[in-house]
C-alpha cells in the first residue's frame, strides 16, 4: 500500500503553513513539508528530492544510498552480461562443431 | 522519471532474476516445496503483478500476498458507519478514491453518494481541512485510512486544525499499524512463510527496528523493500541469501527512502494526537490487540466518532463477515486466491464479496486483473 | 436583439427571447447560416451504386465545459466526426441539440459554439439541423450537447474488428491520455497543475491519409472512454484472437505519466479525443505510419503491438524485463488511489 512518488521541491509558496510546490514528471502539486524540515530555513529544501505521500514530502530521497543500490544493480548487471556472452560464445562454439 | 525509471533496469533485473535462481536452486526449492515469502504491503503486490515478478521469478519462490492493504483489512461494518456519517445533511464527507468502492452490509460510498450524499474524492486531508475553512456551515469529515505512512498525514492535518481553531473538521480513524498482525500472522499454527519483504513506506516513517522480533523472537528474515521492479526482486534475493546462510535479520534494500529510525516529526505528531485502541476488528482475521489508533481525548474535538456518537464509541460490535467468503484463508496465506470457491462465481470485480476483491491491491482483485487466476487454469 | 448575460428560462419558452437565443448564438455562427428543423439533404456520392449511409449519434458531458485544448463544443464535433470516420465513413453532416441549465453564460455559450463552428469547418462538415431546451438550475451540469452525424461509405471500404488476423500490426495516432489526465487536472479538486491539454481533435482527414496510404487496413476506433484498454479488449473478443502490445512502445507524455503516478491511475484506461486505434496487415504499417506522422494530429503516432493468435479474446502487455501481464477491461470508473 502507500503510493509514495518522488518529486522535487522547486517553491516554497506558504511558509507559515510550511507548504511548497512539488514537481513530478512535469506535474505540479502543493505539498506540506512538516515532515522533511529540519530547524533550519524551508528554502534549503527547494531542489531537493522528497517521496510525496497523499500530499506530504515523508523523506528527503538521500542521493548517496540510491546511488550505493545502483552501483550495486550496475556491477550484477556486468556480471550477468558477462556471463550471457560466455553462454552466448559456448553456444557459437558448440554450434560450429 | 528520476528515482524511479532508474530502478526499472530490465538488465539488472535479468542479472537479479539470474542470482535469485541460483540461490533458490541451492536451497532446493521447488515449485512442489518453494520458498514462501510474504510481501506485507499491497503496494508490493502491485508492483509483482504490474511488472509480471511472479511469473519471471524461480518456480521455487512463493510470493504469499500480506494483509497490508487498508481497504481491503476494512470490516463491513466501519464502511456501514462511514456512509451513516456520510449521509448526514449536515455533512460532506470526504475520502481517497480507493474506499469509494468498498461494499458494506447496505451499500458503499460511491453508492451512497448516488443517492444524495454529498461524498467527495480527494488526495490529502489538508485538501479536506481546505474544504472545512472554505465550509464553515458544514461539517466536514475525513476519512482516515492506512497505516503508519498515511497516519501522519491526519495526524499533521488534526493538529493543524486545533491550531487555526477549524472546529468544524473531523477524522473518523480508521488508522492500523503493520507489526501486530504480523505478530498474529507468525502466531497462527497454519501459517508457512520463510520470510519477508518488509513494507517500504512505512518503514519511511516508523523505521526497521518495529521488525525486530520477527528476526529475533520467530527467526525468520525481513527485508524492507522499495517498490520498482529491481528493488523488489534485490529484496528477495537479500531475502534468500539469508536463509542460505541460515540467518535471520531485519535488512533495509531501501535506505534511500527508509531511515534507520524513521521520521522524528511523522512519530512525533502520530505519538502527539493518536493512542493504540485497544483491539481492533480486520476483515479476515478479525479482531487483533493493539493493532488500531483513536485519536486522544485532547484532540476529541477533532474525533468523528465522538462528535456522531457511534463506532467503538458507541460500544463493542460483532458483525460476521459474509459467508463463504474465504478471504482471511487466503490473507494468512493458507490458501490460493483462486482456491476460495466463491473467487470469479460469487465475487468478481464487479460485485466484490469479500475485501480482497474490492480494492486493485487487494490479491484477489489483483489476480483477477492481472490474469493470474486465467494463467493459473493455462 | 440578445441583451441577457445569462440563460433564463424564457430563453427555452418559445417566445422572441428563444428566438433571439437560437438565432444569434447558434445558427448564425454556423456555415451557411441558418438551420431548418429539418434539413433536406443531396450528395452525389450517394447515388454510387454501392456506396453506404454512415449513420451515428452521441452525447456529450464534461466537468469542466472548457479545459486546456478544447470544450464541450469541440468534443461533440469531434466525438461524431471521429465516430463517423472509424466507420471509414467521409462525414458530412451533423445535428447539434442543446439542454442548457437555467444560469448559463450567454458569452460560454458563444465560445462554445464558436469552437464547434471551427471544428465542422476544419472537419469538413456541416452543422445542419439543431435543437435548443433550457431546463431549470440543477436539472443539468451547465449544458449537455448531443450530436448525430452522417456519413458515406465508399463503395467496397470494410472496416471491422472480425478482419483481425494473426499476424496484423496495432498502431495508435498520437500520445495516450491526453484527454483523461487534463480533465483530471483542469477538475482542480485534486490540485494538480501541468502543461498538458487535450488530444481533441477531428480525425477525418487523418483516417482518409491512412485508409489511402494502407488501403488493405482491418479495423480502425477511436480510443474514447475506457481508452486503448476498451478498445483492444472489445477487438480481441470480436477477433477470436489475441493482441499483445508492448509496454516499452506505447507513446505517453511526461506529464500524463506523471499524473498516472501520482493518483495510481494506468494511462491505458484513460480517455483520449483524436486518438486512432488502427490495425492494418503488417506490410502496410510503415505507409499507415507515415501517414500518420504526415499530419499534425498525428506527430504522437506509433506502433504498439500485434494480433496474435490466442489466447483468444486477451489482450496481454509484454513489459520491458520480458515479463507479460493481461490488460483486462476496466469494471468501473479508474479512481485516483492512495494506496
Amino acid at each position: 500500500m502507500c503510493l509514495g512518488i518522488p518529486g522535487r521541491i522547486t517553491a516554497i509558496t506558504d511558509a507559515g503553513r510550511q507548504m511548497a510546490l512539488a514537481e513530478v514528471s512535469g506535474v505540479r502539486r502543493e505539498v506540506n513539508l512538516a515532515c522533511v524540515a529540519d530547524d533550519g530555513p524551508l528554502e534549503a529544501l527547494v531542489g531537493q528530492w522528497v517521496l510525496i505521500h497523499v500530499g506530504f514530502a515523508m523523506a528527503v530521497i538521500d542521493a548517496d544510498e540510491a546511488a550505493r543500490t545502483l552501483d550495486a544493480l550496475r556491477e550484477l548487471g556486468e556480471a550477468q552480461e558477462a556471463v550471457e556472452a560466455m553462454a552466448a560464445g559456448q553456444r557459437a562454439l558448440e554450434a560450429g562443431r | 522519471m528520476k528515482y524511479a525509471s532508474e530502478f526499472r533496469d530490465p538488465k539488472a533485473a535479468r542479472a537479479l532474476l539470474a542470482e535469485i535462481a541460483r540461490v533458490a536452486d541451492g536451497l532446493g526449492a521447488t515449485r512442489a516445496r518453494p520458498v514462501a515469502i510474504m510481501e506485507i504491503c499491497g503496494g508490493h503486490t502491485h508492483s509483482i503483478f504490474r511488472y509480471g515478478l511472479d511469473k519471471l521469478i524461480h518456480e521455487g519462490v512463493e510470493f504469499i500476498h500480506g494483509p497490508g492493504c487498508p481497504v481491503c483489512v476494512l470490516p463491513m461494518a466501519r464502511v456501514d458507519e462511514a456512509v451513516q456519517i456520510a449521509e448526514r445533511p449536515d455533512v460532506i464527507f470526504t475520502t481517497f478514491g480507493d474506499a469509494m468502492r468498498v461494499p458494506g452490509h447496505v451499500k458503499s460510498l460511491m453508492q451512497a453518494k448516488a443517492s444524495g450524499a454529498d461524498i467527495r474524492m480527494v488526495y490529502s486531508p489538508l485538501d479536506a481541512l481546505e474544504l472545512a475553512r472554505r465550509n464553515p456551515d458544514r461539517e466536514v469529515v475525513f476519512f482516515g485510512l492506512g497505516f503508519e505512512t498515511t497516519t501522519p498525514s491526519t495526524a499533521l492535518s488534526i493538529q493543524q486544525a486545533a491550531r487555526e481553531g477549524v472546529r468544524n473538521f473531523s477524522v473518523f480513524c480508521n488508522h492500523i499499524t503493520v507489526p501486530e498482525p504480523i505478530k498474529a500472522l507468525l502466531d497462527d499454527p497454519h501459517m508457512r512463510l520463510d520470510g519477508f519483504i518488509g513494507p517500504g513506506h512505512v518503514s519511511m516513517v516508523i523505521g526497521i527496528h518495529p521488525y525486530d522480533f520477527i528476526a529475533r523472537d520467530y527467526h525468520k528474515p525481513i527485508v524492507v523493500a522499495g517498490f520498482e521492479p529491481t528493488d523488489l526482486l534485490q529484496s528477495v534475493l537479500m531475502v534468500l541469501r539469508q536463509i542460505a546462510e541460515g540467518r535471520a535479520e531485519v535488512e533495509n534494500q531501501y535506505a534511500r527512502v527508509v531511515p534507520e529510525h524513521g521520521n522524528k516529526v511523522s512519530l512525533a505528531a502520530i505519538a502527539d494526537v493518536y493512542e493504540k485502541r485497544p483491539s481492533f476488528e480486520w476483515r479476515g482475521l478479525g479482531e487483533i490487540d493493539a493493532s488500531g489508533l483513536r485519536i486522544r481525548d485532547r484532540y476529541r474535538a477533532f474525533d468523528a466518532e465522538e462528535k456522531f456518537g457511534i463506532g467503538y464509541a458507541a460500544g463493542p460490535r460483532v458483525h460476521p463477515e459474509p459467508e463463504g467468503c474465504a478471504c482471511g484463508a487466503v490473507m494468512t496465506g493458507r490458501i490460493k486466491p483462486t482456491a476460495c470457491p466463491q473467487f470469479g462465481k460469487g465475487c468478481t470485480p464487479e460485485m466484490p464479496l469479500g475485501a480482497l476483491m474490492v480494492s486493485s491491491e487487494g490479491a484477489c482483485a489483483a489476480y483477477w486483473q492481472y490474469g493470474g487466476a486465467r494463467a493459473a487454469a493455462e | 436583439m440578445l441583451r441577457d448575460t445569462h440563460v433564463t428560462l424564457a430563453h427555452g419558452g418559445g417566445g422572441t427571447a428563444m428566438r433571439d437565443l437560437i438565432e444569434e448564438v447558434f445558427t448564425d455562427v454556423f456555415t451557411p447560416p441558418g438551420m431548418e428543423d429539418q434539413a433536406r439533404l443531396m450528395e452525389a456520392a450517394l447515388q454510387e451504386p454501392g456506396a453506404r449511409l454512415a449513420f451515428t449519434t452521441d452525447a456529450f458531458v464534461v466537468t469542466p465545459l472548457e479545459f486546456p485544448g478544447g470544450d464541450i463544443g469541440t468534443l461533440a464535433v469531434c466525438g461524431t466526426v471521429n465516430d463517423l470516420a472509424v466507420g471509414g465513413a467521409r462525414p458530412l453532416w451533423l445535428s447539434a441539440a442543446f439542454i442548457i441549465e437555467e444560469g448559463c453564460e450567454v458569452a460560454l455559450l458563444h465560445r462554445i459554439v464558436a469552437s464547434m463552428a471551427r471544428e465542422a469547418a476544419a472537419a469538413g462538415v456541416r452543422i445542419v439541423t439543431g435543437d435548443t431546451k433550457v431546463v431549470g438550475r440543477g436539472a443539468a451540469d451547465g449544458l449537455f450537447i448531443a450530436t448525430s452525424g452522417v456519413g458515406v461509405i465508399a463503395p467496397g471500404r470494410e472496416l471491422g474488428a472480425t478482419r483481425l488476423r494473426p499476424g496484423d500490426v496495432i498502431l495508435v495516432s498520437h500520445w495516450l491520455g491526453d484527454h483523461g489526465a487534463t480533465i483530471l487536472a483542469a477538475r482542480g479538486d485534486l490540485a494538480l497543475e501541468a502543461d498538458l491539454q487535450s488530444d481533441c481533435a477531428g480525425l477525418g482527414h487523418l483516417m482518409a491519409d491512412v485508409l489511402a496510404a494502407a488501403p488493405g487496413a482491418k479495423a480502425a476506433r477511436d480510443a474514447t472512454r475506457g481508452g486503448l484498454a476498451a478498445v483492444l479488449n472489445e477487438w480481441a473478443g470480436a477477433a477470436d484472437c489475441g493482441i499483445e502490445i508492448e509496454e516499452e512502445a506505447l507513446p505517453l507524455r511526461d506529464a500524463v505519466r506523471g499524473i498516472c503516478e501520482i493518483l495510481g491511475l494506468d494511462p491505458l484506461y484513460l480517455a483520449n479525443e483524436g486518438t486512432l486505434v488502427l490495425a492494418v496487415p503488417e506490410a502496410e504499417a510503415p505507409a499507415a505510419l507515415a501517414a500518420m506522422r504526415a499530419r499534425p494530429e498525428g506527430q504522437g503516432a506509433a506502433v504498439i503491438g500485434r494480433v496474435v493468435a490466442g489466447p483468444q479474446g486477451q489482450v496481454r502487455m509484454r513489459t520491458p524485463f520480458g515479463g507479460a501481464r493481461i490488460v483486462d477491461m476496466l469494471v468501473g470508473e479508474q479512481l485516483p488511489r492512495i494506496c
